[in-house]
């Protein structure tokens, strides 16, 4: 499985790095998500779909391949 | 079953088919637009730096993946507790064996018989966008979050904005007087009229009128004057309402009734309080909540006690708040400076911090006071200096 992040849509929440903190990480000035796993190992895919669910922007996507 | 499609009623539709529920689905929402993210209706959609391409909150294939029984320009009209079941406008009834109602909120309105526009929903957004020319003399009532926000794009677009707001200082319900002001100083730099402590009585078909019978002059009326549930539904069924649906700390409204996001007032016992919150995050957390206590054994439900947190976007100001500032004691200013638009403030309610609202500094930093906030931290602990800047 594949991480997609939409980089414009997000709104520096950090949702995503307390769902997944092994995934995403936000850039020190402006807050914006940092994808650092972009093909996340199984044991993860649980926190990823937990960040793609809380983003409050729908910035986040889990794809096949 | 759930009933509304909007951020907390999708979150609660996936929760449950991620949780592992297979059955049927019955997502309704009274809007004909597939499940939509608002908060850029004031931002980039009213801006038109987005077109509403972008405001889907999933992709229709990933929509489709999830078996819905999918109603939209469908609004619920009836709950039947007893034979648990809901009645739609289009006259079907909908069985259910579990029910999370997310029905949210709709804009306050005002008396008179002008034009005015609110902005909740999508067409809204786009009505108001339509009307906002260059040299428009735009009235925005109400300067709360939502009305700040449309003051600041209108600005950008080139309206001629007046803020007409009945409080003394905007917002020093919600964040306190000293940075109610320091968020209102912004709209007079940029050059938008703020009166305050004046209140609107009606729209008429040139303006609004004040209470003291002025007419204020405006080619377009936004009203921005907060929000009401959507509860009405509910009437006679016994599902307890008040302001909102109330829940217990599990969001649980009656035996196998859950309710989330804007329409949901329920108990949370982080902060030892009922709350309704109408922000974004909440919605979608509250959904999830909502939907795994509803498919769990009773004891191993689990209560619903998050950080609230919100962000607006104003002129070139970011703002963002954890928890729950509402009903404060004290506020003190824990880091950078007021004047500079660019600090953090720590608010205390009781002995203990319960908020942190920070405009212009780097989100990861202020994530920390999320962290001292849900551990419950004691007043002391997290402000050492506290009580120099009473607020």
């Amino acid at each position: 499985m594949r991480v997609e992040l939409d980089v414009p849509k997000c709104v520096a929440s950090g949702q995503c790095v307390m769902a997944a903190p092994d995934v995403f990480d936000q850039r020190d000035d402006d807050g914006v998500a940092i994808l650092l796993e972009e093909r996340p190992g199984e044991e993860l895919l649980d926190d990823v779909r937990e960040a793609v669910a809380v983003c409050p922007a729908a910035a986040i996507r889990l794809v096949e391949g | 079953m759930v009933a509304g499609a909007s951020a907390a009623g999708l979150a609660a539709a996936e929760t449950l088919r991620r949780a592992g529920y297979d059955g049927t689905l019955t997502l309704v929402g009274d809007e004909p637009h597939a499940p939509y993210d608002r908060p850029p209706l004031s931002k980039q959609i009213l801006s038109g730096e987005w077109t509403t391409g972008r405001l889907p909150l999933r992709l229709r294939a990933d929509l489709d993946a999830l078996g819905l029984d999918l109603r939209l320009g469908t609004a619920a009209t009836g709950l039947d507790l007893t034979d648990r079941a809901v009645c739609l406008a289009d006259g079907s009834r909908v069985p259910y064996d579990g029910l999370i109602v997310a029905t949210g909120v709709r804009p306050r309105r005002l008396p008179g018989d002008g034009r005015a526009h609110v902005l909740r929903t999508l067409d809204d957004a786009l009505a108001l966008r339509e009307r906002l020319k260059p040299g428009c003399r735009l009235v925005v009532v109400g300067a709360g979050f939502l009305g700040a926000e449309a003051a600041a794009v209108a600005w950008r677009l080139g309206a001629r904005v007046t803020l007409l707001e009945p409080a003394p200082v905007p917002l020093a319900h919600a964040v306190g007087t000293e940075v109610g002001q320091v968020l209102s100083q912004a709209h007079l730099d940029h050059g938008v009229e703020l009166r305050t402590g004046v209140t609107v009585t009606e729209v008429t078909g040139g303006g609004v009128r004040l209470a003291d019978g002025e007419l204020v002059e405006a080619d377009e009326v936004l009203v921005a004057v907060g929000s009401l549930p959507n509860i009405e539904w509910l009437a006679g069924s016994g599902l307890r309402v008040g302001d909102g649906v109330l829940c217990d700390e599990y969001c649980e409204a009656a035996p196998g009734v859950y309710a989330a996001g804007d329409v949901a007032r329920w108990d949370n016992p982080l902060f030892g309080t009922s709350m309704r919150i109408e922000h974004r995050t909440n919605a979608a957390e509250q959904g999830m909540a909502a939907a795994r206590n509803l498919l769990a054994a009773p004891d191993a439900r689990r209560p619903f006690a998050p950080v609230p947190y919100f962000w607006s976007d104003q002129y070139d100001m970011k703002v963002q708040a954890y928890g729950f500032l509402r009903g404060h004691d004290e506020v003190a200013v824990v880091d950078g400076d007021l004047a500079e638009r660019r600090f953090v403030a720590a608010y205390r309610t009781g002995e203990r911090l319960t908020g942190a609202l920070a405009v212009g500094m780097p989100p990861k930093a202020v994530r920390a006071w999320r962290q001292a906030i849900a551990g419950g931290t004691a007043w002391p602990d997290a402000v050492p200096a506290a009580g120099t800047e009473a607020a």
